[in-house]
């Protein structure tokens, strides 16, 4: 692509202290996000991807490396004009009860973002709110409810026209559907996917759900104990995966078929995933991998692209093609 | 099948004293599992699944919940058995897995004394013995260095472990029907595929029965062989698990399916159900589903339709199966 990236994240790494260790949560994460495409963001657990999504919106500040927002570094930037680059990427939070302030009607929740960064004037405010609701499915009679008046896929809507209130043209999905029943799921997502399309939004997606994020995104990276270990475009990365703990991720995702799932033969994962504190030589992934050979146990695998387009940390990515 | 029911649930209704009026959250629920089967109740969040499960082991004995019906396990039925009959029940016939590995352990305990004390309620071993049936169980459920895992506690086991610990627990007295609501919803995806694998090799090593409680249709086609669909406290469909993904009839499992993307697939638009599930204080007269259903007639709000034969083995709450017979 020759375009400008919207979003890059230059070799960033966050630690957070626990007493006297260390927790590497980020380690050397490189990403670039281009205007108006879709980047899933998968792992499990402790991958580090949600500390991903906050450091892209500076919320949290990376320990090295640097953030870049359409060309501007984040940490060379003041305060104050932190606060008004915001307006240009916002997030919208998994737990739709628990982001919204309960003692705040809908208009004030969506007001409040007018005010802080003075985009209308009190004339337009209520009009423009409504406007608001309208393109996320609610109406008018909702302004003036509490958020517990509404179920869980309403608030999300809320939450979602609270993040778009100051026109943002960057937006960080954190689990966005995890707790919201099956059926509503798909309302949500068509809802992103519709606002993407009338407003050029450009999105990070962070999900363990990988159908969804299949769905959803035009590229995929997939991190392991806070590690990028693969990046490609989403069909490339589902139909072709080259690294083995992307492999084993696709292996576990149930079909819901029972045709296909009573013939299919898996890989299963043996162990968890250890604690990264004790970040240790060699592959990540090591412990796990049913591949793993000497090399893996004695030097990183650098990131790279194997093909066009398609980069992963895995010393034998190249066989797999 | 010929052998009589394991577990036969009859008329189940279950409704609970609010401020606002009894709430139904389980209407005239039936069914039945067979010895050796696997059957999943699919449903969303207010449809009633987890609270006849857990009707089912009898742990709703507040004063504010009514039950009604019959549930026979072994053609006893078990709304007549008193606190004590049960507690003998429980953990011996039927063995319960819930879903929040984090809270169901006692966290100042160690892991080893949870599983004991379930052995020594039961059965009358030595401590030398049931130790040993521990250890082997745990063993089993996929633990590594089960001598280790005895000694631990809870908060030093991650949630997969956890998980296995509480399968270890539930089957400490190899039960005959094996209750899991939600078993793997708080857990990764590589650690859901380790921990359903070990459930089957498990279910068929004992010759144990499966309900499983759900809202993921993924790991239904996978598991089981009949699955029952609940939506607003009621049966909408029941069939086996090839008919319900291959040919489901009532509107709701249909838009289900719809609404799931799937990884194995090349993109499709998602259908959603519009609207959100009815609020089980306010149900309609009818048929829960009315308002969001794409096919809803002008009987459906005000007419219940019941449990229909499609065809063999395939039921359906819906008055569609008149139009196409």
């Amino acid at each position: 692509m020759t375009q400008k990236p919207l979003l890059s994240l230059q070799n960033v790494s966050k630690q957070f202290p626990i007493g006297k260790k260390v927790l590497t949560a980020v380690d050397g994460f490189s990403l670039d996000i281009y205007p108006g495409e879709t980047v899933g963001l998968v792992g499990e657990s402790g991958s580090g991807k949600s500390t991903v999504g906050r450091l892209s919106l500076y919320l949290q500040k990376p320990t090295t490396g640097s953030v870049l927002f359409d060309g501007f570094d984040l940490s060379l930037l003041s305060s104050r004009e932190i606060r008004k680059m915001r307006r240009r990427f916002q997030m919208i939070f998994q737990d739709p009860y628990a982001s919204l302030n309960p003692r705040m009607t809908v208009q004030d929740t969506i007001g409040e973002a007018f005010d802080i960064h003075k985009l209308v004037s009190k004339k337009q405010r209520e009009e423009k709110i409504v406007e608001l609701l309208e393109s996320v499915g609610l109406d008018q009679s909702h302004l003036s409810r509490f958020p517990h008046e509404f179920s869980g896929g309403q608030r999300q809507r809320i939450g979602i026209a609270r993040a778009l209130a100051v026109e943002p043209g960057f937006i960080v999905c954190d689990e966005p559907i995890s707790a919201l029943d099956v059926s509503i799921r798909a309302q949500i997502i068509n809802l992103l996917k519709k606002l993407q399309k009338e407003k050029g939004l450009t999105y990070l997606f962070i999900a363990h759900d990988l159908s969804m994020i299949k769905y959803l995104s035009d590229r995929v990276a997939v991190m392991y104990l806070g590690h990028l270990v693969e990046l490609a475009s989403s069909q490339e990365l589902y139909s072709k995966p080259l690294h083995p703990y992307t492999q084993a991720l696709l292996a576990s995702i149930p079909i819901p078929d029972p045709v296909i799932e009573k013939k299919r033969e898996r890989i299963l994962l043996q162990g968890e995933a250890q604690n990264s504190s004790n970040s240790s030589v060699g592959c990540p992934f090591q412990h796990r991998c049913p591949f793993a050979q000497a090399i893996c146990k004695e030097k990183k695998p650098l990131f790279e692209e194997v093909t066009p387009g398609h980069f992963a940390a895995c010393h034998f990515a190249k066989n797999w093609l | 099948m010929s052998q009589p029911p394991l577990l036969q649930v009859d008329q189940l209704k279950v409704s609970f004293k609010t401020h606002m009026g009894p709430l139904q959250a389980v209407r005239d629920v039936s069914f039945a599992i067979y010895p050796g089967e696997s059957v999943a109740i699919v449903g969303e969040s207010g449809s009633g699944k987890s609270v006849a499960a857990k009707a089912i082991i009898g742990l709703l004995s507040d004063p504010g919940v009514t039950i009604d019906g019959r549930i026979l396990l072994n053609e006893e039925n078990l709304l007549e058995k008193s606190e004590k009959e049960m507690q003998k029940i429980r953990g011996n016939q039927i063995g319960m897995i819930f879903q929040d590995p984090m809270t169901s352990l006692n966290p100042t305990m160690r892991v080893g004394k949870q599983i004991l004390e379930v052995i020594h309620k039961h059965a009358k071993s030595s401590f030398k013995e049931s130790k040993q049936q521990a250890i082997q169980l745990l063993q089993e459920v996929g633990l590594s260095d089960p001598e280790k895992r005895f000694e631990q506690y809870p908060h030093e086991l991650s949630g997969g472990m956890r998980q296995r610990v509480l399968i270890a627990i539930a089957l400490a007295c190899t039960p005959k029907l094996l209750i899991a609501d939600e078993p793997t919803t708080a857990l990764d995806v590589t650690i859901q595929a380790q921990i359903l694998a070990q459930m089957k090799a498990i279910q068929h090593k004992n010759q144990m029965s499966i309900l499983l409680i759900t809202h993921d249709l993924g790991i239904v086609a996978g598991m089981c062989d009949r699955v029952i669909v609940m939506y607003g406290g009621m049966i909408v469909e029941t069939a086996s698990v090839e008919d319900i993904y291959h040919s489901p009839f009532h509107p709701y499992t249909q838009g289900l399916l719809n609404s799931i993307p799937r990884v194995d697939k090349e993109e499709s638009d998602l259908t959603p159900i519009p609207g959100a599930p009815p609020h089980l204080l306010d149900l309609p007269a009818g048929c829960p589903f009315t308002e969001r259903c794409p096919f809803a007639m002008r009987m459906c709000p005000s007419h219940r339709p019941a449990l229909f034969v499609i065809k063999p083995f395939q039921q359906a709450a819906c008055w569609l199966h008149k139009k196409n017979p």
